[in-house]
């Protein structure tokens, strides 16, 4: 782990007219290291993502990438500075190829125009090598997206990240949506993302699934930055409580005899 | 089903594995494939053999060209996601446009087609920009336009002709030079006499050939459905006309022009009209107000025919090539039996609902949609 996070933002904010979505927010991501953004449904996780990958400008507060400050004016500038983020709608299209998903809109053209074209057998091939790496079996890249399981689509769309060369992956909620064997394929992906040398954020309200992979924990509520702790600092329990703001899931919690 | 646990092949070549048969049974033309087939078997048993001649086949050629060029460039709109209704009156429209050029203006060939089109694209790309602008659906948009071109060829044509719908005297002036080849008349006719002369073709009672060449228009139409195909196939433009149609914000964040794309597309539906317009004026010297009548149904059939689904994202340009060939194949075919050539329409009803169960369980299939 070097010393210099690959993102650090220092208590920022974003108001849009009145509404202050975000009043003080503090983070930091490593390479080889995965931070949870934990937070309840309007903590300001959106606002946070969409500002960290360039869709949103802050209003105030620093940002520095690899220890420089800088001001994203669009996602593509963001891309380029090795930030990618994965939406919880993927980018992806049930209808195309998984070749041609992961290609889409940086399709590896060659020769001169107007014979430009791109080989889609070697991207093929591309695909296919790239999947069985995370341990997937593509059996046909040409297949349609929509053919994938969740978890399946969720890979893919990170490995697309990953192949374009990002340093940062920013996971919207990857897990939300998942049952317990594909959730578990994807976190044992963003594990081997890590090892890669990645600094990953994985955005939850899964508490469980978070400390399976986390290395630090940051807890948002209600646009301000309430905790941030390492993985040794803090307690699954004490994670829970502090993500749901306190009493009211705690009572729910043992009315339900400790299943939340 | 490519992962059905425990199922997993043990070999790393699975890429070779997939059956000819389960590649053929992706392939958005299949349909359209099987249905020419049916068709032709259809006429092999109740038309006169004449219509299997090589003149009755230039015959049935001609019309599943002008609409087929058509039918390609509307798949590509359809795949991409929008609909564009406006390219019949289109038809009628540059027509206008052409005649106007060539015989009140007296411009030379090259000169008037090249007006036609410039005219043309300037209303793809309104088209275009107004459904994009707006974000009403293409249909609304080009609905207006439908009317609007119909209306303004009426319009139009009486101001040219004063107080006529038809303008005829739509040929080259004086000798026919290079470009008046490239839209009218005939290719290959060398071939066709020497095929004349060894008997190959039938000759008509005055010794002349039954037939003299291919048509121009099926030439354009087979090299736009080679053009098309390789487009969407093998570029980055064909990989985002299937983003934009599939899915245009999942297209956006990845970094596809959608807007850029789709207006090109409407440009490329206008230009494939106005060709139409052009061919079929000096095809028949002549224009009127009623040229390509319901021809945007026709094309928007064909290319559903060839595997397009309505809801954009999928489909193919060979597709729409033989749905085309199976609207010439019917209109004229008939014409060749003892049927009343009227069941033209009911044939073409039925088709279009049989291909749209059909499309909707090829995607069902396809997507894996659960």
């Amino acid at each position: 782990m070097s010393d210099l996070p690959l993102i650090e933002v220092r208590d920022l904010r974003k108001q849009f007219g009145h509404v202050i979505a975000l009043a003080g927010v503090s983070l930091r991501v490593h390479a080889g290291e995965v931070l949870c953004l934990l937070g309840d449904n309007g903590a300001g996780k959106s606002t946070l993502i969409k500002t960290l990958s360039g869709v949103h400008k802050p209003t105030e507060g620093e940002f520095l990438a690899e220890g420089k400050s800088v001001a994203f004016a669009s996602p593509r500038d963001a891309l380029d500075a090795g930030i990618a983020t994965v939406y919880q709608d993927l980018a992806m299209i049930p209808l195309m190829s998984i070749t041609r998903n992961f290609f889409m809109g940086r399709e590896p053209a060659k020769g001169v125009w107007p014979f430009k074209r791109v080989d889609f057998r070697s991207c093929d091939d591309i695909v296919h090598d790239e999947m069985r790496r995370i341990g997937i079996d593509v059996r046909d890249p040409t297949q349609a997206v929509g053919t994938l399981s969740g978890g399946e689509r969720q890979c893919v769309a990170i490995a697309r990240a990953v192949y374009f060369g990002a340093k940062v992956l920013i996971l919207d909620e990857p897990t939300s949506a998942l049952g317990v064997a594909q959730t578990s394929m994807v976190l044992k992906y963003i594990n081997q993302v890590r090892a890669k040398g990645l600094g990953v954020i994985f955005i939850t309200h899964n508490v469980r699934h978070a400390y399976a992979v986390g290395d630090r924990f940051t807890v948002l509520n209600r646009g301000r930055t309430i905790a941030d702790a390492a993985k040794r600092e803090i307690g699954i329990d004490e994670l829970q409580t502090l993500m749901a703001g306190g009493k009211e899931l705690q009572e729910v919690s043992a009315e339900l005899a400790g299943m939340v | 089903m490519a992962t059905a646990p425990g199922k997993k092949p043990v070999h790393d070549e699975r890429l070779t594995d997939i059956s000819w048969l389960h590649r053929a049974m992706r392939r958005p033309e299949l349909g359209a494939v099987g249905g020419l087939i049916v068709v032709i078997l259809f006429f092999a048993a109740t038309a006169s053999a004449t219509m299997f001649s090589v003149a009755g086949i230039m015959t049935v050629l001609r019309p599943a060209a002008e609409l087929g060029i058509m039918s390609v460039t509307a798949a590509l709109l359809m795949i991409g996601g929008e609909f564009d209704l406006s390219i019949g009156s289109m038809v009628a429209f540059a027509g206008l446009i052409f005649g106007v050029l060539l015989v009140n203006l007296h411009l030379p060939m090259i000169l008037a087609v090249l007006g036609t089109l410039i005219m043309a694209g300037l209303f793809g790309a309104l088209n275009g920009q107004l459904v994009i602008r707006t974000k009403l659906p293409s249909f609304i948009v080009t609905l207006a336009f439908l009317f609007i071109l119909r209306g303004l060829s009426l319009v139009g044509l009486k101001l040219a002709t004063g107080g006529n719908t038809i303008l005829s005297g739509v040929a080259p002036a004086g000798k026919p030079g290079f470009a008046d080849h490239l839209f009218s008349g005939d290719t290959l006719t060398g071939l066709f006499s020497w095929l004349t002369a060894h008997g190959m073709i039938a000759t008509l009672p005055n010794g002349k050939p039954s037939v003299h060449g291919v048509p121009i228009s099926v030439v354009w139409f087979v090299t736009i459905t080679a053009l098309a195909t390789w487009v969407l196939l093998r570029t980055r433009f064909g990989n985002w006309i299937f983003a934009s149609g599939g899915d245009a914000n999942a297209a956006r964040n990845s970094g596809v022009p959608v807007n850029r794309v789709k207006t090109i597309l409407f440009v490329c539906t206008a230009l494939s009209a106005a060709l139409v317009a052009i061919i079929t004026s000096l095809d028949t010297a002549s224009t009127d107000a009623l040229r390509g009548l319901q021809m945007e149904f026709e094309a928007i059939i064909a290319a559903v025919i060839g595997g397009c689904l309505l809801t954009g994202g999928y489909g193919s340009a060979i597709g729409a090539f033989f749905g085309a060939l199976i609207f010439g194949t019917v209109e004229i075919g008939l014409t060749y039996t003892n049927f009343d050539s009227d069941w033209f329409q009911v044939f073409l009803g039925a088709m279009l609902l049989i291909a749209v169960m059909f499309n909707n369980a090829v995607r069902r299939r396809v997507t894996g949609e659960r």
